[in-house]
């Protein structure tokens, strides 16, 4: 049974003439325990795709099946809430800012029934790498890769078995982001969780995803793995297009004399 | 001894790394009363109204005659006038004295006020930003409604239907001032429920009586507290108006208002006894907009990291 | 040899009174810029934006800059009236910001809004400034400048709306640049044309740039020599092509923690800061 499967998903806003759809008939799926990428450039729909999973926008058709139950419109139950959790892009809007750490965990850990709430707190805050000195912080009192972290520890606090990743480290500085994502990484390793993980970033989701989808103006134009991008082989004329520009900034990172401009 | 407890006091409120809720909780009203300490207008207005406050209380100590106990024998003396510090009125009761005990009765009529007001407007505004749809519609023509009103003819025609009193003024100022309060809640409201915060606490599976409660509210109300404290003038004048129309509190109790009433009649040749309340109003509305001023800062959401 | 440096600066500091004390956001750094491109390199709170703004002498208040010299030119651009700091921001000394949607007038249209930056600078009618306004949008590579001209800022795309910015703030002939996080805001596939249209057009004026950004490899490509600032001091000066042979514990750091497609390792170096860094002298990099 798949983690995720998607067929023929479209999500549109608006009604009528002001109709506009983001996402058109995008199929994918994503095997338990697997690590899945979503590129695309800002507008391609990518993070729509994640949010309609999520319950987060109620205008779309199609088929989103999470772990073999179809989900409709934008309700979601319990079972799913405790099963698939989300990790935004900006820490510096995703967390409540009149709320400290101890009672953002504390509160997500009540709604899913769990009564053992200060030693499950105690072992989130010490599985993201943060030491019981955060417990009593709000977020205007941590950096940015400090708040991603409680992000992370909120997501992680119903035993997820799915994480939806939104550019969780767009928004951080490259040597944070090396953390952030090594974290991930070992979380997905220890408790065997499946990522979807929308990125704008081909080295990101290079470094984190074994396969990608590619995502332009609401279509997903290509599905490839890693290493086919990675062998620069892609099938699509765009994914070749994104491959080289992303590639093409790197190259300083080589040494290599940069192409007369 | 003292000297040797503060700056322990002070570290554990500044603590980097609180350890407990109630430490945590304390630092940041801490953090929030240092701002406004620095504020030196705002501290006057807290000053003011700190010592309105006790006035207050210690109303029947402070006194120096029966606020009701008339002498027309010694009616509309000056100020300063044996013993009268005010001077008295026009059935020879001493002004002193009433506005001591009116301010009572001011401070009774904003504290209602300033509870009931806004509360039913967090309420309309919150529900109606975070329900929308016709909820929304409804509420905020409801709304419209009461604001297309002038405030105190809407006031007045409460009081006239309720009958006359403080109670009733209380009522009346109430059900006319929500609608301004719910404006600006269903404004927070709309953008709180779109950031990324909210969406997380849904994604746990929280439902809309919880998030409205525990996560929008405690984002409104700052905005709200502000807006009171600078209303807190507008429903002091309009106490008085009511008061000063007959309408509010009832002869022969003190409240501000009413003594203007009274003193109009003798405002050229006695001015004192309306121009004295007059100064009261004008000193109590000035120290709550300074205090809402420097409120506005400490709430001020752009609050730096460092 | 004669002419002096597009800019010398020795010793500056960028300083901000807070409750708790004084933060220091810049701590003393030298440098120079002649007719080259300059990139300044570092982490959020490195304090390479405080340093982009204090050479315009943006900072502001409370915030206090002082600096041994602060020369533009030779003038001494920390003793001048702010009018005259008026007509040398924009007229000699220009800057772009990291989001075009923030940096355009919103009621403006385009063209409108380089007209009036030329008209600014130099007395010139307005027909004049409109022809030149669209030779400007031609060279930032707008195919159809005449319908651009006549757009607002949120009709136009990210890419176009920055090189509509670049075109502005080189219309008045500066012959300083500084470029804040100039693409952060633009996708992948439009950075590098926004770029290189930045690139062609401070190099062929004869231009110095000072180029700010977070990404050591962005700059490395389009930048003569780096400055790479952390804690508010320069930890170390590089030439651009030379960057693999950088030697601070820093540099190296933040070249190794970014994920590269196409060299995959298991785990990401982390960098661990070394509170010695912070209090190492500043390295000079004046010329």
């Amino acid at each position: 049974m798949n983690a995720i499967e998607i067929e023929n998903l479209t999500v549109w806003f608006g009604a009528g003439p002001d109709r506009a759809e983001a996402v058109r008939g995008a199929a994918l799926s994503i095997p338990r325990g697997a690590s899945f990428g979503l590129v695309g450039e800002s507008g391609s729909g990518k993070s729509t795709i994640l949010r309609a999973i999520a319950g987060l926008i109620p205008t779309w058709s199609g088929r989103i099946a999470v772990e073999g139950e179809s989900l409709q419109g934008a309700r979601r139950d319990r079972a799913f809430h405790r099963a698939v959790q989300m990790v935004f892009q900006d820490p510096y809007a995703s967390l409540h800012p009149r709320h400290t750490v101890d009672r953002m965990l504390s509160e997500v850990l009540w709604l899913h029934g769990f009564r053992d709430i200060d030693a499950r707190i105690e072992r989130l805050l010490s599985d993201v790498g943060l030491g019981r000195g955060f417990r009593f912080r709000y977020p205007h009192q941590l950096s940015g890769g400090q708040r991603q972290r409680v992000a992370i520890a909120r997501a992680l606090a119903p035993e997820p078995r799915i994480l939806l990743l939104d550019e969780p480290t767009s928004a951080l500085d490259v040597s944070v982001q090396a953390e952030i994502l090594n974290l991930l990484s070992d979380l997905r390793a220890e408790r065997g969780l499946t990522y979807l993980m929308v990125s704008h970033d081909l080295g990101v989701v290079g470094h984190l995803c074994q396969t990608t989808a590619v995502m332009r103006t609401g279509e997903i134009v290509e599905i490839l793995d890693v290493e086919t991008m990675r062998r620069l082989q892609p099938r699509h004329p765009y994914t070749r297009q994104l491959l080289e520009a992303s590639i093409g900034l790197n190259l300083g990172a080589r040494g290599a004399p940069a192409p007369a401009v | 001894m003292s000297g040797a407890t503060r700056p322990g006091l002070r570290a554990w409120l500044l603590a980097e790394e609180p350890t407990s809720r109630a430490q945590a909780r304390a630092a940041a009203w801490y953090q929030g009363w240092l701002k406004l300490r620095a504020n030196t207008l705002a501290m006057i207005g807290l000053a003011i109204l700190i010592l309105l406050t006790v006035c207050a209380i210690l109303a029947p100590w402070l006194a120096t005659h029966d606020p009701f106990a008339q002498d027309l024998a010694q009616r509309l003396k000056p100020p300063g006038w044996e013993g009268h510090i005010f001077g008295t009125d026009s059935l020879g009761r001493d002004i002193y004295s009433r506005l001591l005990h009116g301010a009572r009765i001011s401070l009774y009529i904003v504290l209602l006020v300033a509870l009931v007001a806004p509360a039913l407007g967090l309420l309309i505004g919150t529900v109606a930003g975070y329900a929308g749809g016709w909820i929304d519609v409804l509420l905020m023509r409801l709304t419209d409604i009461f604001l297309a009103f002038p405030r105190l003819i809407l006031a007045l025609a409460f009081v006239a239907a309720l009958g006359a009193g403080i109670e009733n003024a209380v009522l009346a100022i109430s059900l006319t001032a929500w609608p301004p309060y719910a404006r600006i809640a269903r404004a927070e409201t709309l953008t709180i429920r779109n950031s990324d915060f909210i969406h997380a606490i849904r994604l746990q599976g929280a439902g809309p009586a919880r998030i409205v409660t525990r996560h929008v509210w405690p984002l409104c109300v700052s905005s709200l507290v502000i807006r009171v404290t600078l209303d807190m003038a507008g429903i002091i004048l309009t106490a008085a108006g009511l008061g000063f129309l007959g309408l509010g509190a009832q002869p022969p109790s003190p409240e501000w208002g009413a003594m203007i009433s009274e003193g109009r009649k003798y405002l050229l040749d006695h001015w004192w006894v309306a121009t004295i309340p007059g100064i009261a109003i004008f000193t109590v509305s000035l120290a709550f907009n300074l205090l809402g001023d420097g409120l506005r800062d400490v709430f001020d959401p752009k609050e730096s990291a460092r | 040899m004669s002419e002096p440096h597009l800019l010398d600066v020795e010793n500056l500091w960028v300083r901000f009174p807070t409750r708790t004390g004084v933060f220091e956001a810049v701590r003393g750094i030298s440098f120079s810029l002649g007719r080259e491109r300059l990139g300044i390199v570092g982490e959020s709170g490195s304090g390479k934006s405080m340093t982009g703004r204090a050479v315009l002498r943006l900072i502001r208040r409370p915030g206090t800059i002082s600096a041994d010299r602060m020369l533009m030119k030779g003038e001494d651009i920390l003793r001048v009236s702010e009018r005259r700091m008026r007509a040398l921001r924009g007229g000699r000394a220009a800057m772009i910001m990291q989001d075009p949607k923030f940096s355009l007038n919103p009621v403006m249209t385009v063209g409108e809004q380089i007209a009036e930056a030329l008209r600014a600078h130099a007395p010139i009618g307005r027909k004049a400034a409109r022809m030149r306004a669209l030779e400007m949008l031609d060279e930032v590579a707008i195919r159809d400048p005449e319908r651009v001209y006549d757009l607002y800022p949120h009709e136009i795309s990210g890419g176009m709306g920055q090189r509509a910015m670049i075109a502005m703030m080189l219309a008045p002939g500066p012959e300083i640049l500084i470029a804040d996080e100039p693409t952060s805001a633009l996708d992948v596939s439009v950075r590098l044309q926004v770029l290189q249209i930045m690139d062609k057009l401070v190099s062929g004026r004869g231009m110095g740039l000072i180029f700010i950004s977070h990404d050591l490899n962005l700059v490395a490509r389009f930048c003569d020599r780096i400055l790479i600032m952390y804690a508010g001091r320069i930890v170390e000066v590089c030439e651009g092509g030379k960057l693999h042979e950088a030697r601070h514990p820093y540099t190296i750091g933040l070249l190794n923690s970014a994920p590269d497609l196409l060299r995959p390792r298991p785990r990401l170096a982390v960098l661990e800061r070394d509170p010695a860094w912070r209090e190492a002298p500043s390295v000079s990099a004046l010329l």
